[in-house]
């Protein structure tokens, strides 16, 4: 887990991670959300299906890739918005289809 | 018709100081940086960081306040969230904002986009829970998070900065296990040239190195066969010391072995790259202005790492040259500025021979076991390169054809340093005869719908 130095604030919004309702902080970076929600891995990879999560978080990875609203995105790169439905990109691969 | 001056790609320190030097002497500047607010890496989220979060990460990444004020004065534009994938030679740059594509062009281009974690291919590096130090720096600097249970592990003076802000932070690491080791450090000190930043910079590592033995954090040196054990996610660090075997269990490890330059533009742009004996990569070549070609301007550690002091004056002196090159200012002003630039750069590079030295990656990333993931994108292993070596592969962009490692979605930017390692040294040749992967536009995915609306504009 994590410990916080500084509060996300009280604003949350909801979004959906793969079917699950959480509460995250509005405007704060995604992946460091999801991660301190608990959710440690973002997705699995499409030659062999391993668990992957967060690796470099300035967006030169791509290990935390997920699909929001249907689109293939970084989720360090991304933002608490309102809404988002967030899924984890199970094997396929998400940049190829 | 150029529609600016100059263009800068990254706002860390580098691209912050160059577009503000820039502007500053009248050039029409355009800023593209990929996060949401400027700083780069070393100074992320400096414009809204938090009293509490300023005294964790303490005096080094306060100092980004002064470029921040320096880059908000300056009429600068400054596109945020900007992701570059195109750059050409004749100044042409394309990005993305949120899926919307734009491009423009300049009279001329300075590339400061910094520096990427050297790849640290050990068992279970491609673990959950298992970050760089960088990112855990990210995490501290932009949420406010920092990880409990960690083990930090590897090499290089980031780990003691990172150690002692985690326990300013009430969250101590368990252990700090290095590669290196102490008589690496002290034969390191040999090459020390005495003046203020070397002094600085001792003064500063023994000063965290008592904070780390203060918290009581356990401290391992000369660490080998490292490895991160888990079966969904991390859950132990193992290694050993001399005949000692250890293992720690931990939620988090966070690896370093130093960093290396973020090549991908200049890679792609086709420019001359040299193999970096000291600091174990590929640097672009440029003259001391950073110029690498007519248009193209590259600063601070993409150029070769020389750190944040270094990077911005690096910038300052790239945003001299170029607006003297695009007839800003005239010959004579920018040797009158540059002169005391050039001489603090000097000094401030006076300490890399040092650090290089002292903390060198180690071999074990260098020439990772057979069995090692080395391609995280498509899970190729060591032994897979020095198989397709035996096969007659030369080069990492024929290595591309065998197994496709580096032709996933990081295109190269966590392997491509351990495939040139292990073909150079499987093939005996040298790293510049055993090259890089030939790196293409789009430098970031992009999709159909972008590039086609771009086209239509």
């Amino acid at each position: 887990m994590f410990r916080r130095v500084e509060q996300g604030g009280p604003d949350t919004c909801e979004v959906v991670f793969d079917g699950r309702k959480l509460a995250l902080p509005r405007h704060t970076n995604l992946a460091a959300s999801l991660l301190a929600a608990g959710i440690m891995s973002f997705r699995k990879t499409q030659v062999s299906g391993s668990p992957r999560g967060p690796y470099c978080m300035m967006g030169a990875c791509f290990d935390c890739v997920v699909k929001i609203d249907g689109e293939t995105r970084q989720a360090c790169m991304e933002t608490v918005r309102d809404g988002l439905m967030i899924e984890q990109v199970h094997g396929e691969a998400g940049f190829d289809e | 018709m150029s529609e600016y001056d100059i263009a800068v790609i990254g706002a860390g320190p580098a691209g912050m100081a160059a577009a503000a030097q820039a502007a500053g002497l009248g050039a029409k500047v355009l800023l593209l940086d990929e996060q949401e607010s400027p700083g780069g890496q070393i100074y992320r989220h400096i414009e809204h960081a938090g009293d509490e979060q300023l005294r964790v990460l303490g005096k080094s990444y306060e100092a980004g306040q002064l470029l921040l004020r320096d880059l908000c004065e300056a009429p600068v534009e400054h596109v945020r969230r900007a992701t570059v994938w195109m750059v050409g030679k004749d100044g042409g740059i394309a990005w993305s904002v949120d899926g919307k594509a734009s491009k423009t062009n300049a009279k001329r281009v300075i590339i400061a986009t910094g520096a990427l974690e050297r790849p640290v291919p050990v068992p279970g590096w491609t673990l959950p829970g298992v970050m760089t130090a960088g990112a855990a720096q990210i995490l501290l600097k932009q949420s406010g998070l920092v990880p409990q249970r960690a083990v930090l592990a590897g090499s290089g003076p980031l780990l003691y900065l990172l150690a002692s802000q985690m326990i300013t932070a009430g969250a101590a690491p368990l252990a700090l296990v290095e590669t290196n080791s102490m008589r690496d450090v002290f034969a390191a000190a040999l090459k020390l040239k005495p003046n203020r930043t070397t002094a600085s910079y001792l003064k500063q590592g023994v000063k965290l190195l008592a904070a780390i033995r203060k918290a009581g954090v356990p401290r391992y040196s000369a660490a080998q066969n490292l490895q991160v054990e888990g079966g969904g996610m991390a859950e132990a660090v193992s290694f050993n010391c001399g005949a000692n075997a250890h293992r720690i269990s931990c939620d988090f490890v966070l690896l370093h072995q130093g960093v290396v330059p973020n090549t991908q533009i200049t890679r792609s742009l086709g420019l001359d790259h040299d193999w970096d004996k000291q600091q174990r990569c590929f640097r672009p070549v440029t003259n001391r202005w950073g110029r690498a070609c007519e248009t193209i301007y590259v600063a601070g550690d993409g150029s070769g790492i020389g750190g944040a002091k270094a990077a911005e004056l690096q910038g300052r002196l790239a945003a001299l040259h170029a607006a003297a090159s695009s007839g800003v200012i005239g010959k004579g002003e920018r040797d009158v500025r540059a002169d005391p630039m050039l001489r603090e750069l000097a000094g401030q590079l006076s300490v890399r021979g040092f650090l290089e030295c002292a903390y060198a990656p180690s071999e074990q990333v260098l020439a990772p076991h057979d069995d090692t993931i080395i391609c995280r994108c498509e899970e190729i292993t060591a032994g897979d390169i020095r198989g397709y070596a035996k096969l007659g592969c030369k080069g990492p962009n024929q290595a591309k054809a065998f197994g496709r490692c580096g032709m996933g979605p990081c295109q190269g930017r966590y392997c491509g340093l351990t495939v040139t390692e292990l073909l150079a040294a499987a093939n005996g040749q040298t790293h510049d005869q055993t090259g890089y992967f030939r790196i293409r536009t789009p430098l970031k995915p992009i999709t159909i719908g972008e590039l086609a609306a771009l086209e239509s504009k």
